[in-house]
């Protein structure tokens, strides 16, 4: 409907009318044989019937070009209509957009969630949320943000910041709001049957299901459970498989990107004890190279140190400008320890502690400190 | 639709500069022909003409029917407009793509892609 009238509002508009009248309808006269199309069409009369009453929109002549269709030959007109979720996530993750407003968009038109829902979930009060997206929507429609899929030449960055739209979903919904990180999964598998031959897209949806699938046991009465440390029987064993098959997808399609790499790391670490933490390790260099990220480095430093030992990994751990980044003490913390030097490991998990603001973690924090303590 | 392309010079390099002078020869002779080439792309109306820098500028205001002037451009002088040009384009991607060829836009300045009010 939002690529047929190029309007947002409207579209929005004309589809509610259209689910009103159906809920006067059906009862009444019975389903239509295609539920769906019939509202599409009906949905589209509407939209149409408005347009005429205002005739000073000019810029959508479009649509009075259209075949005008009548209320009652709605069950027989043409009732397939294609398929428009591509163009539409392009527009919503348009960069032209601020970030926070991609995301409220996407959720809203995509996801299909209420204003109210979106800004629960963003801890916003709602009126913030809709003036968000009012003003997201009127920018698309001024400043003439294309309702298509991005030419060739376009496509890869454009593609990036609708992954990175959805993986920020996602991440949002992984410290504990659920129902984000399920619409982050269920908006990945659109994606992946709209673009079947992107290895990227394949390999977000490989990242998200891998690490969804240990969510249950990454809590225990609401304390964090470090993966060495988790119970498998609390894994989603499904949600695992069909991330390791996404995955075998993207490399069958040669996917090398940052979130292949990142989905064959995770798959990794699902993998049995002892974990391949050299292969680990090699794979968070290579990520390091593609996204030069101090972040990505510090995660190499500590599968080097699985690998090849503390020491290997602290010195890695040490080199990085990461000053005010919470996991680079904890991580120097945990190494420090494990070298036998608890004065210096106190000092850095104090360092962690006081970048900390998550309850859980730091929970986990003060226990790596008792701990300590009760050694020295 | 139509947009106006404003540009911004930011630490861009402008003739008449010391840092303009000591740019190699060809790549003053490449920034030239990019604006050539600009103001040569179907739908471009270039601006009026060159500005002089933005230190030239002067700004004036009205408080209670007094006419104030004041020395320099109302921004400040890294973010002074140091040219314009209308563009005529289906979309706003295809205003980015040109604004992406202006060469302040990878010289240190930026180019501000506004859309005009359809008449």
């Amino acid at each position: 409907m939002i690529g047929f009238l190029g309007d947002f509002d409207l579209a929005e508009e004309a589809a509610q009318e259209a689910f009103a009248i159906a809920a006067e309808r059906w009862p009444r006269d019975g389903v239509p044989a295609n539920p769906a199309g019939w509202l599409i069409a009906t949905a589209r009369n509407r939209a149409i019937d408005r347009i005429r009453r205002d005739r000073t929109l000019a810029a959508k002549t479009r649509l009075l070009e259209a075949p005008p269709a009548t209320q009652e030959g709605v069950d027989d007109v043409d009732t397939t209509f294609p398929d428009e979720r591509l163009e539409l996530v392009f527009t919503c993750c348009h960069p032209a957009l601020a970030t926070d407003a991609q995301i409220a968009l996407t959720l809203r038109t995509l996801g299909g969630l209420s204003t109210g829902q979106i800004a629960r979930a963003f801890l916003v009060p709602e009126p913030t949320m809709a003036q968000r997206l009012v003003r997201a929507k009127r920018k698309i429609k001024a400043a003439g943000i294309p309702f298509r899929v991005p030419a060739d030449h376009l496509l890869p960055d454009r593609l990036a910041a609708v992954l990175a739209v959805v993986y920020l979903i996602f991440n949002e919904g992984y410290g504990g709001r659920g129902d984000l990180a399920a619409e982050a999964l269920r908006l990945g598998r659109a994606l992946a049957e709209l673009m079947p031959d992107e290895p990227e897209v394949h390999g977000l949806l490989a990242l998200m299901s891998l690490h969804h699938g240990r969510r249950d046991a990454r809590f225990d009465a609401g304390d964090i459970v470090l993966l060495a440390d988790q119970d498998r029987r609390r894994w989603d064993t499904a949600q695992i498989a069909g991330g390791r098959a996404a995955l075998d997808r993207a490399l069958a399609l040669r996917g090398r990107g940052p979130y292949v790499v990142q989905a064959a790391i995770a798959a990794l670490h699902a993998d049995d004890e002892p974990r391949d933490w050299r292969q680990i390790a090699a794979l968070y260099g290579e990520l390091a190279r593609l996204t030069d990220s101090p972040v990505v480095e510090l995660n190499r430093a500590v599968a080097v140190a699985e690998a090849d030992g503390p020491e290997a990994g602290l010195a890695i751990a040490e080199r990085l400008e990461l000053d005010d980044y919470r996991y680079l003490h904890a991580t120097r913390g945990e190494l420090l320890r494990r070298l036998g030097r608890a004065e210096e490991a106190r000092d850095a998990y104090r360092r962690a502690l006081a970048l900390a603001d998550d309850a859980a973690e730091r929970r986990l924090l003060e226990r790596r400190l008792a701990e300590l303590e009760r050694v020295a | 639709m139509k947009y106006i392309l404003l540009i911004h010079q930011g630490s861009t390099p402008v003739p008449g500069t010391a840092a303009w002078d000591a740019l190699p020869d060809e790549e003053k002779g490449a920034v030239y022909a990019a604006y050539q080439a600009l103001n040569q792309t179907p739908g471009i109306t270039p601006g009026a003409g060159q500005m002089q820098p933005p230190e030239t500028a002067t700004t004036v205001r009205v408080q209670d029917g007094k006419t104030l002037v004041t020395d320099g451009p109302f921004a400040e002088i890294k973010e002074a407009i140091g040219g314009y040009c209308i563009y005529e384009a289906d979309d706003l991607d295809a205003a980015i793509e040109v604004a992406a060829k202006i060469p302040a836009a990878s010289m240190g300045g930026a180019i501000e892609v506004r859309p005009l009010v359809e008449r």
